[in-house]
């Protein structure tokens, strides 16, 4: 009995060897993929830049003013700068046929998904991580509330990129899909918002943000665990 | 005599049966109206602090409730519709979404109609206020996912999905925005005095609203129903059955 | 009756929502009904001259 145990433990074993390989190939091949034409990862930041940018003009100067509406400010440049990003997601592969490559490949398509999804948020999502101190400065934030601030864009990063990937995948190969897209999610990423922007508030005012981070947490995990799935489901809607 | 009930689930035979109920539903749902707005006009009494302002509420609430229910139904339709693959569904699911985007609209509306007199703004970013836009974005979002994609087919499976996906939501979204509304109480105007009311109604109020809420679900099912019988001509238009049937009906 | 139309003061947001929902309500079983009858007509007519090329 134990020998036909451990058989079955090996082959197990190579099953999730074979996962683990393709979803590393799928993330780097992403990720080469994505350095070639640097362009559209610089872009992405540019125009999270720029929207920040654009407010003390638009509001004024003043410090305290400025202060009070930085997280909101930078957290809602941060959900159009990844949005922004998200068409492209899909849209190469789909129009160069690989994407039904991949929809055959042995492997859960949900696991391939992630591995997309985790690419783009290394390209377009680490990215405003790295930026938002700055900006934040820009604002006049204390120190502490820089850390908070981007302590809640790296929680709240990826769910933007989950969520996002659901609504890229429904639109796939539809004419005005970027808008489109848009429409489908940003209603759904506006917990994210509430409770990454009060978070950087509530750490200011000295109230303290665990809570607000114990629930960005959860809906991180959420996401991991739903988006790839749905993203799944809607990649086979789509491409059929 | 067990009625079989997968017969009804084909649209040829959905069809008639949609054609002959609907106009009942129809005729129940005035009838309600009518005694709805009676009672919410003349027989409930004056509220001593909101005076007569308050007879919103009577249109407000059920438009609020309706809303968020038409969005479950939808989204349970749309559920069936994906994992049995009955088309029938999937028609059901986008026949329901107009009604429940007008009485989203409806709700706010009427939500900040009453809000000038009582409060002072149009618009109050209370939770359930807040939520309510929030839910007309959802509907807007299903209905021009299922108008952007030419194959109904495709266009029935993923804007089920997008439902599913949002109804998932809506509870997450409402938290998040009570959460984001009790902690910038002082910012805005509550708009619970509104609640502490409801705890005060009296027995009339409490019925006029369900009536006007029982008007308001007749009237949807009655438009749903005629909504979904012009889905079903316009999705099997090339099917045996309509040509027959159109050529029966002149 | 003029006193029930002033909803002690309150006339013009009372009717004003009541006034709206009732004509969102109408417009939308009029536009229901009114779409079912053309697209019956429309393809009434269709299958009518198909079956008369054939």
């Amino acid at each position: 009995m134990k020998w036909v145990s451990s058989n079955i433990s090996i082959s197990v074993a190579i099953k999730v060897g074979f996962m683990f390989a393709a979803l590393k190939c799928v993330i780097s091949r992403d990720l080469t993929l994505a350095m070639r034409h640097r362009s559209d990862v610089l872009t992405t930041v540019f125009f999270f830049i720029i929207v920040v940018s654009l407010f003390p003009l638009g509001v004024g100067p003043e410090a305290e003013l400025l202060r009070s509406m930085a997280a909101g400010v930078v957290w809602v440049a941060a959900l159009l700068a990844s949005m922004l990003a998200l068409t492209r997601l899909f849209s190469d592969d789909y129009n160069d046929g690989t994407l039904e490559q991949l929809l055959l490949v042995p492997q859960p398509l949900a696991l391939l998904v992630f591995g997309k999804i985790l690419a783009h948020w290394l390209i377009s999502g680490v990215p405003l991580v790295l930026m938002s101190p700055l900006l934040g400065l820009q604002f006049g934030l204390g120190s502490d509330a820089l850390i908070m601030l981007v302590l809640t864009l790296l929680l709240g990063t990826p769910v933007l990129s989950l969520i996002g990937a659901i609504g890229a995948a429904l639109t796939l190969g539809l004419r005005g899909g970027g808008v489109l897209v848009s429409l489908l999610v940003l209603p759904l990423y506006i917990p994210v918002l509430i409770f990454g922007a009060g978070a950087v508030e509530a750490s200011a005012s000295g109230m303290g943000a665990q809570g607000h981070l114990s629930l960005m947490g959860a809906i991180l995990i959420l996401a991991l665990l739903l988006a790839p799935l749905a993203s799944a489901a809607a990649l086979r809607i789509s491409v059929e | 005599m067990s009625i079989n009930w997968f017969k009804y689930s084909a649209p040829s035979s959905f069809y008639p049966l949609a054609g002959k109920v609907a106009p009942w539903f129809a005729f129940t749902a005035a009838i309600l109206f009518v005694v709805g707005l009676y009672l919410s006009f003349f027989v409930a009494p004056t509220d001593y602090k909101q005076g007569e302002g308050y007879r919103i509420m009577f249109i407000h609430v059920p438009a609020a409730w309706m809303s968020m229910f038409i969005y479950i139904i939808m989204a349970c339709w749309a559920a069936a519709g994906m994992i049995w693959r009955t088309r029938l569904s999937s028609m059901m699911a986008s026949a329901l979404a107009p009604t429940g985007a007008i009485f989203t609209f409806i709700a706010l509306w009427t939500g900040a109609l009453w809000g000038k007199p009582m409060w002072g703004t149009w618009w109050v970013w209370d939770a359930r206020l807040t939520s309510e836009l929030i839910l007309l974005f959802l509907y807007i979002g299903f209905m021009a996912l299922e108008s952007a994609i030419d194959d109904p087919r495709r266009a029935a499976r993923a804007s089920g999905l997008l439902a599913l996906v949002g109804v998932i939501n809506v509870p997450i979204i409402y938290y998040s925005v009570q959460w984001w509304n009790t902690l910038h109480q002082g910012a805005s105007i509550k708009m619970s005095e509104s609640g502490g009311m409801e705890t005060s109604m009296t027995e009339i109020m409490l019925w006029t609203l369900l009536i006007m809420t029982f008007a308001c679900w007749f009237y949807t099912i009655a438009i749903a129903l005629t909504r979904v019988r012009s889905i079903i001509l316009e999705r099997e238009s090339n099917n045996v059955w309509v040509k027959e049937m159109l050529q029966g009906e002149r | 009756m003029a006193e029930f139309f002033a909803m002690g003061g309150h006339g013009f947001y009372v009717w004003g929502s009541f006034g709206v929902a009732a004509v969102f309500m109408i417009i939308e079983a009029v536009l229901v009904v009114r779409q079912k009858r053309t697209l019956v007509q429309r393809l009434g007519r269709m299958v009518r001259m198909n079956s008369e090329v054939e």
